[in-house]
């Protein structure tokens, strides 16, 4: 049975939900969530550091997401909008937030994007900051602007490991969903 | 050569970039998903400064958050002015964070581990 994003969705939507949404991911979608969230975190009175890096690695998410969104192929037009993704942030407790991502990929990439995250998550401090300060000064920026740092800047900032899965969707197509926490 | 300046927004900076007097201001939020559009005239604007700068630029960097995408785009900026400083003339950055913001802290520190240009690390306490 190919994977079931509304289940998914659902279950991601357990506990203290800032924001949850699944839908096309725009660049005004990710000024509107910033927006709301940052709002949230401010009614919260989380401590500052918190807030910062909950933003931060929220920013990062989403342009992941608006980045590396793979076109969908025809046939699944019709059941999701373009550019779909998913976006959850919950509060696990006082000062512990978590997002939740996911993504539609195309199943050839999958292992560059798993190698990738093995590689970061294998990573101490001291060496995810060698990694981004030698991908920040050797690496040129696509031409969407992408610059291949987000998730080492994510795995620097919250020093927590990238959990991730990928679940088969249909023959081409996998569910790229990706959780960090963020303390 | 005229300032450059931009009114800052949601996602990208005020900055104001003076030939006048030597004085450069980026402050506010970095986080636009194509960062390169934003800075393009920046590098462009700082190419033609290169040609006749001041005897010290000051560079005051105030930023409370900056996306990956922006990062690449301050390091072109940086690299420019690590040009000028090469010419002899004199360049210092001034790196501002917040109190406890050690990310951001971190994020001048990485810069200055780069870029042959002096930095001065400036806490903002309220």
């Amino acid at each position: 049975m190919s994977f079931d994003i509304n289940d998914y969705y659902f279950k991601l939507n357990s506990g203290d939900v800032l924001l949850a949404y699944k839908s096309s991911i725009t660049s005004d979608l990710i000024s509107n969530v910033l927006e709301v969230v940052e709002a949230k975190l401010d009614d919260l009175s989380e401590q500052a550091k918190v807030r910062k890096k909950v933003y931060n690695v929220l920013v990062e998410s989403l342009q992941n997401l608006f980045h590396h969104n793979d076109e969908l192929p025809d046939k699944l037009h019709d059941s999701f909008d373009p550019k779909f993704g998913v976006l959850v942030v919950s509060r696990v407790e006082n000062n512990i937030y978590r997002i939740s991502t996911g993504n539609f990929i195309n199943s050839s990439k999958i292992k560059f994007l798993k190698d990738k995250i093995d590689k970061i998550n294998s990573l101490s401090e001291e060496e995810l900051k060698d990694m981004y300060k030698f991908i920040l000064n050797h690496q040129k920026l696509s031409a969407k602007g992408g610059g291949g740092l987000g998730l080492v800047d994510i795995a620097r900032k919250t020093g927590n490991k990238l959990e991730y899965s990928f679940d088969n969707y249909n023959n081409e197509y996998y569910f790229f969903n990706m959780e960090v926490i963020v303390s | 050569m005229e300032a450059i300046t931009f009114e800052g927004t949601a996602k990208t900076p005020t900055v104001k970039f003076d030939s006048a007097n030597g004085v450069f201001e980026i402050k506010g939020r970095s986080i636009p998903e194509n960062s390169i559009e934003f800075y393009k005239p920046l590098v462009d604007w700082l190419d033609e400064y290169a040609k006749g700068p001041r005897d010290l630029t000051q560079v005051n960097v105030q930023l409370e958050y900056f996306n990956t995408s922006s990062s690449k785009c301050i390091l072109d900026v940086f690299k420019k002015l690590e040009t000028i400083h090469k010419g002899k003339n004199e360049v210092i950055i001034n790196w501002y964070y917040e109190e406890d913001d050690e990310d951001m802290l971190e994020a001048g520190e990485d810069y200055e581990s780069i870029i042959r240009v002096p930095f001065k690390m400036i806490e903002i306490v309220e």
